[in-house]
């Protein structure tokens, strides 16, 4: 889940450093395609679900890649988890994303979660929350853009972009064109606050 | 957003289309198999109804159970209420009961305000109508629907209903709704006509942001919503007009006047209906009529309030960060 807070996080873009460029991505999400067609034997069944908002783009992207694999329709949809998360009572009130499940259901089907960075688990386990009360999938699989690690609960990932090693004091950010104007992910410090 | 809402002037534009684009994703759990949300998991809602109520009070029990909250119901009828208990006592009992929200409705204007500001409870107070001043939820579910059918589902999203013309026709000195209504269509930048017979009117309108007439035929033409306000004869103590006929005739809507108005412009009322009265049958039916829609808006916009109401942590001082920074870029 990435930052869609009323202050922005306190990290500039302009001491950060560049892990991941525009052609690193698209190779990425090639790879993470034919990974999905290999393990779900030709992907008959796979919807694919975005976690707002990056996991929206990215999502979009896979499913245009398996399109391309495969020579059919991949059903892609967003999956806001806000209303389930942990810590909602611990910040001021979120604003609210898009569910969108495509019109078949996901009922018996293959979902693929996708996000832009696995760190605590937290955000994927209100997912699986959020899935809980709008249908009962065959399996449910996690592919992520960037695991940077700490976990804080029994969750990994299923296919994994880059594995990035981080301290606690590293933030990492996603850029992506549909909503920043360029992809890239940035590894920069956080800032402490004055 | 406040701690309360007590009225929907007290709403900025920026609140009122927050809990707009909010409502407008709550909707959708209404099209889900399981139409439950864990949001308010262990958090208790008293509705507190000192008035009669039918829609309102039955769409805040169905959003609130939503939400997950626990819901208890009081009706003044049948409570120690009927035996003289103040409404300061009431509050102090649901107050030692521990309760987090306060849903009520009281023939009394003020009464909300009074829970509120008054330190007799710390639970958020949350205005369902009060005596002829405010209904700040009805006011945004008529919102809701107009940028709906004016503006668009997805088109309006973040949007105001800048540039509308609203009419808002009847009994504008005893209603909470057309009070409300003027209040929030002003600040969402919309243009109020209200329509009555002058005995109908309030002292003082002439200050509200909005337009008065008393010719409903000559306004028709110019509106993108016409919303009838019904005659509320329990609140009357006068001869405010000679004869229903009259009143009827002159400021009743039927399948005549409907015509009249622009293709794309929608009929609403906030119920109950008194069919034959400042609405025939003919128009109450027809598709142009949106009383069932506002019905089921209703839901979705109590679900918008009480989750930003009581979903977040409270801020306490401005500035102050609500949670450790680490959340913040939680994944």
């Amino acid at each position: 889940m990435d930052t869609q807070d009323p202050q922005p996080p306190p990290t500039s873009h302009a001491d950060a450093r560049p892990v991941l460029e525009a052609p690193d991505i698209a190779r990425v999400m090639t790879r993470i395609a034919h990974e999905i067609v290999e393990r779900a034997k030709g992907a008959d069944d796979v919807v694919l679900l975005g976690i707002p908002t990056r996991g929206v783009f990215l999502a979009r992207r896979l499913a245009d890649k398996l399109e391309q694999i495969t020579e059919r329709k991949v059903p892609v949809g967003s999956l806001d988890i806000t209303m389930y998360r942990d810590d909602l009572r611990m910040q001021p009130p979120r604003a609210l994303a898009r569910t969108e499940i495509p019109g078949d259901g996901i009922d018996g089907k293959l979902v693929v979660l996708v996000d832009d960075v696995l760190f605590s688990g937290r955000t994927i386990r209100a997912a699986l929350d959020a899935l809980n009360d709008i249908g009962r999938p065959r399996a449910v699989q996690l592919a992520v853009l960037v695991d940077r690690g700490h976990r804080e609960l029994p969750i990994r990932a299923d296919y994994v972009g880059k594995n990035l090693p981080t301290s606690l004091r590293e933030t990492v950010k996603v850029l992506l064109a549909e909503e920043d104007g360029r992809d890239t992910v940035l590894l920069g410090a956080k800032q402490t606050p004055q | 957003m406040q701690r309360h809402l007590i009225s929907a002037a007290d709403l900025t534009r920026d609140d009122a289309v927050l809990i707009l684009d909010t409502a407008e994703e709550m909707a959708r759990v209404a099209d889900r198999p399981i139409k439950k949300l864990p949001t308010l998991r262990g958090r208790t809602v008293v509705n507190l109804f000192f008035e009669d109520s039918t829609r309102t009070r039955i769409s805040f029990e169905a959003a609130e159970k939503r939400l997950s909250a626990d819901v208890i119901n009081f009706s003044a009828k049948g409570s120690s209420v009927s035996k003289g208990e103040s409404l300061k006592d009431t509050a102090q009992t649901l107050e030692a009961m521990g309760v987090d929200a306060v849903v009520i409705r009281h023939g009394a204007s003020g009464a909300p305000y009074r829970l509120a500001t008054s330190g007799w409870i710390d639970a958020h107070v949350i205005n369902a109508g009060d005596g002829t001043h405010q209904h700040p939820t009805q006011a945004l579910l008529d919102a809701f629907t107009m940028r709906r059918r004016l503006v668009g589902r997805d088109a309006g999203l973040g949007q105001d209903l800048n540039g509308r013309r609203i009419t808002l026709v009847g009994d504008v000195l005893h209603s909470r709704v057309a009070r409300s209504n003027v209040d929030l269509l002003h600040t969402l930048g919309a243009e109020v006509t209200l329509v009555a017979p002058p005995t109908l009117l309030p002292v003082g309108v002439e200050t509200w942001p909005c337009e008065v007439s008393y010719d409903l035929d000559s306004t028709l033409p110019k509106s993108d919503a016409v919303m009838m306000l019904r005659v509320q004869r329990e609140r009357m103590n006068a001869a405010f007009f000679p004869t229903e006929r009259e009143y009827s005739r002159r400021y009743g809507l039927d399948g005549d006047r409907m015509a009249r108005m622009p293709g794309h412009a929608i009929v609403m009322h906030p119920g109950p209906m008194v069919r034959g009265m400042e609405i025939t049958a003919e128009v109450a039916d027809s598709d142009r009529c949106t009383v069932v829609e506002q019905v089921t808006n209703g839901v979705s916009i109590r679900m918008a309030v009480l989750y930003l109401l009581l979903g977040g942590a409270e801020f306490q001082t401005a500035g102050t960060p609500a949670a450790p920074a680490r959340t913040a870029e939680e994944n």
